[in-house]
């Protein structure tokens, strides 16, 4: 009995502790979710980060005027494990019960497209970070109401590969390795090799793998028989590092090529001279005069490097506050309206939201290369 | 709390709740356990989904209603999980098991290789159908349909089934044909669970139907108490809605969830609700158990002090 009673305490502590918070007047509410645990936890942490030291900056320097009226930013913010299901929990959430007027995040596809329904519901507009499936804000040719992002999409990332390798790079048989469980790996497949095809080059290997393998030897085998100008690895960089270590082992030579799930410190510790050489599409350039200063800001306050995360989810927040001043009310559905065809100076390049499309209208992607374990910036590049 | 969000949960706990029932029937009265079940979720997810998608989207569907779709799901689910029992039933012990967490993951796989339906990258623009009366409907359905089974001829020869097989075997009761039962059974409660789950989430992606989410449904029904249907109503109330509740924990929470999970697994070795009912007749037994437990304790006790006092 005694056992039985100490379970129903902990509960009723517990359901208790749920319960609590509240906001005051002068605050605005701003809500955040992405993967704190599990394998995506990287991203999540830094994004997180990111909104709380920009919140803390603006709070610092007095507030934000809206509507005449100052307001502190408060970021609350909620960990989905980078599942699905747990986002649409969360956004529920957010906005039933504390009552945000925004949502920033999250950086998975699979997880900004379930929460749509929710916030059309609660009429909460949310921008996703680096969220780049197409079908995030437009589904069936019609604009969801409540979805925007700051980053461009995996038709256009997939169109740049294809375009720079082809035409800049000079490469006219290509490869494809891909990760065919994962939703971003296939999106950015299909689009480089219909773009690649499109410019009239071949591909002459398409292999797949599944999420959790270690072993690419296999398919990197065909690659080779295969003999192709450049191989495209549209995943990210811990089975980049992985295949491109295998590969060299196997006497591949030829250069490689990815995308947005490249660049990480991990890449260049675990690749090593295997990726030297190789090149990647991005969201900016990490050397750019415009990024520095928040990069340094991020290092002096948590003591680490920014993750590419951290660049986006910096201008998504630059895009709400602008829309929540244009608005000049802290009322999600005037923010939403705002948000249609903002134009804000980031640190990624000039966003300019299309109301047809939510999408950031014709943001260059960044051409990175891998020198002596650095990050090359070789041009922005826009795919014709 | 907020009802938005509440509701929300609840949805949720009613939907794995349907899962949860047919597994129930094949883990908790025919001892047969499963790691596969997110596998015929999947398969009612994406039947379901195929029906009622319109034809006008893409990946496309055939625009039919919600109604038609959750018969679909769930029989496509009922009729796959037969051809399985055909082949893996035979099976001793730990090797189904083993089979069924194959043919989870193997789903999984086939779907995400299947760019007519999205392949990884999911399906997007399921309509919004599911509602919380029509899952509290299907819910009480399923657990009025649960009951009378269990309590038939069938269901208690399923239970002799999951105590002793060969004995159950020796007075004449068809095994396999009872563990086949109790398979399509469940396999149809997942089918139609994997409906409303993608008519509540109007997105469906293979990674949504892994081996979590298979180990989830096992472990709410050995929390709940096997052989109980009030203890999987519990168990899946309290599992989906704690990591919520959980949440004032922050990255915590998924250990104070493990926390809470083995303490009351301690507190309660026969999960939540071990062979009890939660009807008059059902505490009734329990009451009259629990007196009689006492009894022979206080007994004994008295037996160890006479002892002690002759030696």
């Amino acid at each position: 009995m005694k056992r039985t009673l100490m379970a129903v305490a902990v509960i009723l502590t517990i359901v208790l502790l749920g319960c609590a918070g509240g906001g005051k007047g002068d605050t605005i509410k701003v809500g955040w979710f992405g993967a704190l645990t599990g394998d995506q936890a990287v991203w999540g942490e830094n994004e997180f980060n990111t909104v709380k030291m920009l919140f803390e900056e603006y709070n610092n320097a007095g507030g934000i005027e809206v509507g005449g009226k100052k307001y502190k930013l408060e970021a609350i913010g909620y960990d989905n494990k980078g599942d699905a299901q747990e986002a649409v929990n969360v956004v529920k959430r957010l906005t039933g019960q504390d009552k945000v007027v925004a949502i920033l995040g999250p950086n998975a596809s699979g997880n900004a497209i379930p929460i749509a329904p929710v916030l059309e519901q609660a009429k909460v507009p949310d921008i996703a970070t680096v969220a780049t499936n197409p079908k995030v804000t437009v589904l069936d040719g019609k604009v969801k109401p409540y979805n925007f992002r700051v980053c461009f999409i995996d038709p256009y990332q997939g169109a740049v590969a294809a375009g720079y390798a082809f035409d800049k790079l000079g490469a006219t048989k290509a490869a494809i390795l891909y990760d065919v469980s994962d939703d971003y790996s296939q999106g950015l497949r299909e689009f480089f090799k219909i773009n690649f095809e499109k410019k009239g080059g071949v591909i002459v290997a398409d292999e797949s793998f599944n999420a959790g393998d270690v072993d690419f030897r296999p398919q990197l085998s065909k690659i080779k028989a295969a003999n192709p100008d450049i191989i495209f690895m549209p995943y990210f960089f811990k089975e980049v590092a992985l295949s491109a270590n295998q590969a060299r082992e196997l006497g591949i030579t030829q250069v490689m090529m990815g995308g947005d799930g490249w660049p990480s410190e991990q890449l260049i510790s675990m690749g090593g001279a295997s990726v030297e050489g190789c090149y990647f599409v991005n969201h900016l350039d990490y050397a750019d005069p415009a990024v520095q200063d928040y990069k340094a800001r991020y290092l002096a306050k948590y003591g680490k490097e920014t993750e590419l995360n951290g660049f986006l989810v910096h201008d998504a927040v630059l895009v709400f506050v602008a829309a929540l001043q244009k608005a000049g009310k802290a009322n999600g559905e005037a923010i939403a309206k705002a948000l249609e065809g903002i134009e804000v100076q980031g640190i990624t390049g000039n966003i300019k939201i299309s109301p047809e499309t939510h999408n950031p209208e014709g943001k260059d992607a960044a051409i990175l290369k891998i020198v002596n374990g650095q990050y090359v910036f070789q041009e922005k590049y826009a795919a014709q | 709390m907020d009802w938005f969000y509440i509701q929300g949960i609840l949805m949720l706990a009613g939907i794995n709740l349907i899962a949860v029932l047919g597994l129930s029937l094949l883990t908790g009265f025919t001892g047969l356990f499963s790691f596969g079940h997110a596998g015929f979720m999947a398969i009612g997810a994406y039947l379901g989904a195929f029906m009622t998608v319109s034809p006008t989207t893409s990946p496309a569907g055939l625009g039919l209603p919600f109604a038609v779709g959750v018969i679909a799901g769930g029989a496509g689910a009922g009729i796959v999980s037969y051809f399985i029992g055909r082949i893996t039933l035979n099976l001793k012990g730990d090797y189904f098991c083993i089979a069924t967490l194959g043919f989870g993951e193997a789903i999984r796989l086939i779907l995400n290789n299947v760019q007519l339906f999205g392949g990884s990258r999911g399906w997007p623009g399921v309509p919004y159908k599911s509602t919380l009366p029509a899952i509290i409907i299907v819910d009480i359905l399923a657990v009025i349909f649960l009951a009378n089974l269990v309590r038939s001829r069938h269901g208690r020869n399923m239970i002799a089934v999951r105590e002793e097989e060969l004995a159950a075997q020796i007075a004449g009761i068809n095994v396999f044909k009872y563990k086949m039962i109790a398979l399509v059974v469940s396999a149809v409660y997942a089918g139609v669970a994997g409906v409303f789950f993608g008519h509540y989430m109007t997105f469906i992606q293979p990674k949504m139907f892994s081996m979590t989410k298979s180990t989830e449904l096992t472990i709410i029904v050995i929390f709940g108490g096997l052989g109980s249907i009030s203890g999987s109503v519990l168990g899946a109330l309290l599992l989906t809605a704690l990591p919520e509740i959980l949440r004032a924990f922050e990255i915590w929470r998924l250990v104070f969830y493990g926390a809470a999970v083995i303490l009351i697994m301690i507190s309660r070795p026969k999960g939540l609700m071990g062979g009890m009912e939660l009807t008059p007749a059902g505490l009734r037994k329990a009451r009259n158990e629990r007196k009689a437990r006492i009894l022979a304790l206080k007994e004994s006790k008295n037996g160890q002090n006479g002892e002690a006092g002759l030696g």
